[in-house]
């Protein structure tokens, strides 16, 4: 489903090259749950970012089914976002001026995928009934990022992209944050690549794939 | 469509979260649309006003033959030249008296008046045989009728006895005139087979040459763009469109502060809109179409509110224009639709211009840019630097307009570089002050709020820049003000000489009335007056009369004089000349002018230069018998009397009760003195009411600086409520900082306000109207304005103030819970 082929980026800092990725080669079949570790600056983030169509590659290929992203424009690549991909992010990027339930829907609503019975089921799921008027700033940083996972998989995705979705969290809520994450990813059939730090819960995904120095370990 | 009102939805979901700040936005829109379109509706109307006057039966707007160095010519020439092919026409003008009141009477042909005169009212065939066959008609505005007390139909008597057509209401007509047949006005004004002008129609062939047929004795006046009228109101109308533009800009900082701070809270929401796939088009474009649905909302308000302005500030304009220029503009608003177009446009327009560095920071922004708040400071040098360049470069233009210049929009140019420079120069120097303080600071708290002050600078630097200009024009303008309210009333002191003045229907009631005043015991002097209108190089000028009487000897308000100038007035062949037609003329002291007379060229020695404050028309002194020998048809109907002070009100009494004057016809010195300082008062109720309003704006203006400024404040503060300073102490730091600020800036606007003044009084007022003032400071004023500015900047600081000191402490730890 995901084929990344010799992927390459780099980075100017200081006026010096910082070569961030050099050639990675990654497969993602459809419903796999796979893990992206490695030590900071490894180039995890990146990777994500060029997946998701927020960057854009210096070289290689990026093909998600049936779409080669890095030939995308950026309008092409919003597209993509809005309506194959969900993005998770560390610090959560709710819309603060929105109640939960707006904010739930809000991905679908612009994609036009407004799917009442899965929006229902989600809220269920996620155990969000109670905090639908609620605002962002009213959340626990666990509920905030419950509230991000709904709104990534309201447009059911082909693949969900995480990038330390449980950073920060303690590691209890981590768990049931992830275990929830897990179970509808199984739902809905999509592939699920999450950046995390942590060896325990990247133990808990199908695969684990190692970054280091800008290559796959 | 559907993707993009969501993306709308979300962006508006902010406002709802940050009321005050959509508030702020609204009000600086609607403020700035407010005044500037309130001005532009008062320049229409009088603009409007002005073209009336100008197509008034062909007036400037049209062609027209005229004698070279005369007031009238025989009618002959108009039939030689009607007969050589020239589609021409006659009209005779005049001016004369009903009840004590000047009006202008115009004589038309309305056979051969051409159709393309401008907007001229028309006849129809209906009316043109009631307006020609006898008893004819006087055509007049409604305004005049209602000013005259006359009823349609009435045939009032003017001050040579002579009867009046019955009066006929033609709307389109100006106020203050008169239109009558040709041959009545011939009659009236008694001078028969005499036209003033010819004005010339379209011609269907090609006409014989001007000079084959009346030789030299005309010349041809081509039409003007610009009507006299407009060009002497221009400095008036350029004065409130320089307050309007103020007022905008000031407004336009409100705005600018609230899409600036909108703009840096929205970036995370931004971020988030592209990450779930809207795409930077669609969002930008969603971006601009709130802010102009928002400025369009606000300008229709500001529209309305402006409306409200111009029609409060009307009446005050219409007396101002009437007072100094002689220019009539209806008391009541009509507007066009191009000015609710304009309105809204300039409200869309500001706003893009006050929101344009946030759009395209908006526009730029990568996806994976991070969302920092403000960090002002990190720029802040480099931009203390360049815009004191830019202030460096803008005096340059300032002092090159200064040396090169000699129109009035130069004059508006000094000042308006000026102000510009200043307001570029005021972050610079306030830096330097706040950096003097941190420097001989020693305790912490003392270092600390210097520091912080700094830092504060450049969030509240368009603020105080919104302060420095409005308090520097207001004492500029509060400065000329008082000086020319001073130099008025000395002024006036000395031209209303005599006791009581007295200003007779006709001639006949004139002589009756000179009689009766020669038996009177308690009459010290009767001092005959008189004015007769001519033209001196092609501009209006009037003719005063005065009376050789040692009063006036005494009083008289002369700038500069020749040796023995009175006794050269008495023979006739000297004349004292008004400031502003000296200038106009380029006429000194010693210099002979020529004016056209009745019975043929009348020459005058200048013998002295008077002030002449708030008259448009040039003006010659001249002695009264002289004037009457050079024109005889004069009216004799003013009067002016020395009385003892005490004998005044039964002089009065007696007069009103032997000829049925009332107080229009006769009038103590008092009287008039307090109707021409009532006048002049109105004048500029105006310009305070701008003022007032430029200054409440500022306000707003830093009002709504410190609002937004106060959420990004939180985490400068939080730290010292940590160590252990209490919310009120640290609300009462933070009042001291703001109003040391506006200290400051109000500190430096004095002097730049009294260079402003400096420059209505000598450049300015010089261009406009051709008079120089004295230049005077007035200390207590300065003080006081000083003190009202610190008043309002405390009333701005106000809020924000009580807002922390009465902040929730989880609110203060909240900051600290946030940085990670």
């Amino acid at each position: 489903m995901l084929s990344i082929r010799n992927l390459s980026k780099t980075f100017s800092s200081a006026g010096e090259p910082v070569h961030v990725l050099r050639g990675v080669d990654l497969d993602l079949k459809a419903g796999e749950r796979v893990a992206l570790t490695g030590e900071s600056g490894s180039g995890k983030s990146t990777l994500l970012h060029l997946i998701a169509g927020l960057d854009a590659a210096d070289d290689g290929t990026i093909r998600l089914e049936d779409t080669e992203i890095t030939k995308l424009s950026d309008a092409g690549r919003a597209g993509l976002r809005r309506d194959r991909i969900g993005l998770v992010f560390q610090q959560f990027n709710l819309i603060p001026s929105l109640s939960v339930a707006d904010n739930l829907a809000f991905q679908a609503r612009i994609a036009g995928r407004d799917d009442a019975a899965w929006s229902k089921e989600l809220i269920e799921r996620l155990g969000l009934d109670g905090l639908l008027k609620r605002y962002p700033e009213q959340l626990s940083g666990g509920q905030q990022q419950r509230v991000a996972i709904g709104r990534a998989l309201a447009t059911k995705p082909s693949l969900l992209l995480a990038d330390e979705p449980t950073g920060n969290l303690d590691e209890a809520t981590a768990e049931d944050v992830l275990a929830l994450t897990r179970d509808l990813v199984t739902r809905t059939g999509c592939g699920f690549l999450m950046v995390t730090h942590s060896l325990h819960l990247a133990a808990t995904l199908d695969r684990q794939v190692v970054l280091h120095a800008g290559r796959i370990a | 469509m559907r993707r993009a009102l969501w993306v709308l939805a979300v962006l508006l979901s902010h406002w709802r979260r940050h009321k005050m700040q959509f508030a702020t936005l609204l009000i600086g829109l609607i403020s700035a649309t407010a005044l500037w379109s309130g001005v532009q509706a008062i320049n229409q109307q009088a603009r409007n006003a002005y073209d009336r006057a100008a197509a008034t039966f062909g007036g400037a707007r049209t062609p027209m033959l005229v004698a070279p160095d005369a007031a009238t010519f025989s009618q002959e020439l108009f039939v030689k030249l009607r007969r050589a092919g020239w589609p021409v026409s006659p009209m005779l003008e005049g001016r004369v008296q009903i009840n004590g009141r000047s009006l202008r009477l115009l004589g038309i042909e309305p056979v051969t008046l051409p159709a393309d005169v401008g907007n001229a009212p028309r006849l129809g065939a209906s009316d043109l045989s009631s307006f020609v066959a006898p008893p004819g008609q006087t055509l007049v505005a409604k305004e005049t009728l209602s000013d005259l007390q006359e009823q349609e139909g009435a045939a009032p008597p003017i001050s040579n006895g002579a009867i009046l057509p019955p009066l006929h209401v033609q709307p389109q007509l100006v106020p203050d005139v008169l239109v009558v047949d040709i041959g009545v006005a011939q009659r009236l004004l008694n001078k028969p087979d005499q036209i003033s002008r010819l004005l010339i129609g379209k011609p269907k062939g090609k006409p014989a040459p001007l000079a084959g047929v009346v030789g030299d004795q005309l010349q041809r006046v081509e039409p003007n763009a610009e009507t006299e009228l407009e060009h002497l109101t221009d400095s008036f109308h350029l004065n409130l469109t320089a307050f309007g533009l103020l007022s905008f800009f000031v407004g336009l900082f409100i705005v600018n502060s609230a899409v600036g701070l909108a703009f840096e809270q929205r970036l995370p929401m931004l971020r988030t809109l592209r990450a779930c796939g809207a795409s930077a088009r669609l969002v930008n474009t969603v971006l601009v179409v709130e802010l102009v649905a928002l400025s369009l909302v606000a300008g229709l308000i500001g529209l309305a509110c402006g409306y409200f302005i111009a029609a409060a500030l009307l009446p005050d304009v219409a007396a101002s224009l009437r007072g100094l220029y002689g220019a009539q503009i209806p008391g009541q608003l009509s507007l066009r639709p191009e000015w609710w177009l304009a309105g809204v446009g300039i409200s869309i327009a500001g706003a893009m211009v006050a929101a344009a560095t946030s759009l395209i920071k908006a526009i730029r922004m990568p996806v994976l840019a991070t969302a920092q708040p403000r960090a002002w400071q990190q720029r802040q040098r480099r931009w203390l630097i360049l815009q004191s360049s830019a202030a460096c470069a803008v005096f340059a233009v300032a002092l090159l307009l200064l040396q090169y210049g000699q129109s009035l929009i130069a004059g508006f140019g000094v000042l308006a570089a000026l102000m510009f420079g200043a307001a570029l120069i005021l972050p610079a120097f306030l830096e330097l002050i706040l950096l003097a303080g941190q420097r001989f600071a020693r305790q912490p708290l003392a270092l600390w709020f210097w520091a912080d002050s700094r830092q504060q600078l450049s969030g509240l630097s368009l603020a105080l820049m919104a302060l420095l200009l409005a308090l520097a024009v207001n004492v500029g303008v509060s400065t000329m003000v008082e000086t020319f309210s001073r130099t008025f009333i000395g002024w006036l002191n000395g031209r209303l000489a005599a006791d009581v003045y007295i200003s007779a229907s006709d001639n006949a009631k004139g002589v009756a009335i000179r009689n009766w005043l020669k038996e009177r015991s308690d009459v010290q002097a009767i001092l005959p007056g008189g004015r007769a209108e001519t033209q001196v190089q092609g501009q209006p000028v009037e003719l005063l009369g005065l009376p050789d009487h040692a009063l006036y000897r005494e009083r008289w308000p002369l700038l500069e004089v020749a040796p023995r100038a009175w006794t050269q007035l008495i023979p006739g062949n000297a004349a004292f000349i008004s400031e502003q037609l000296s200038r106009r003329l380029n006429v000194r002291v010693g210099d002979v002018i020529e004016v056209p007379a009745q019975g043929g060229t009348w020459e005058l020695d200048i013998v002295g230069i008077y002030a002449d404050y708030g008259n448009p028309k040039g003006q010659l002194a001249v002695n009264v018998a002289a004037l009457i020998r050079q024109f005889p048809q004069t009216p004799q109907t003013r009067i002016g009397l020395i009385v003892a002070k005490e004998n005044i009100p039964g002089l009065i009494a007696a007069l009103q009760q032997q000829f049925a004057l009332d107080d229009r016809n006769v009038a103590d010195q008092a009287t008039v003195k307090a109707e021409s300082i009532r006048i002049f008062n109105r004048t500029f109720a105006v310009t305070s009411a701008l003022n007032a309003f430029t200054l409440g704006v500022a306000g707003i203006a830093l009002l709504t600086s410190l609002l937004t400024l106060a959420n990004s404040r939180l985490p400068q503060l939080a730290p010292l409520w940590a160590i252990g300073i209490t919310r009120p102490r640290l609300a009462a730091i933070e009042l001291t900082k703001t109003l040391s600020v506006a200290l400051f800036t109000s500190l430096l606007a004095v002097p730049l306000g009294l260079l402003v003044a400096w420059c209505l009084i000598a450049i300015v007022n010089v261009k406009a109207f051709g008079w120089r003032l004295p230049f005077h400071v007035f200390p207590l004023q300065l003080v006081e304005l000083v003190a009202v500015a610190l008043f309002a900047s405390l009333l701005a600081a106000l809020l924000p103030m009580i807002r922390l000191a009465r902040m929730q402490p989880a609110s203060l730890v909240q900051v600290f819970a946030n940085e990670r």
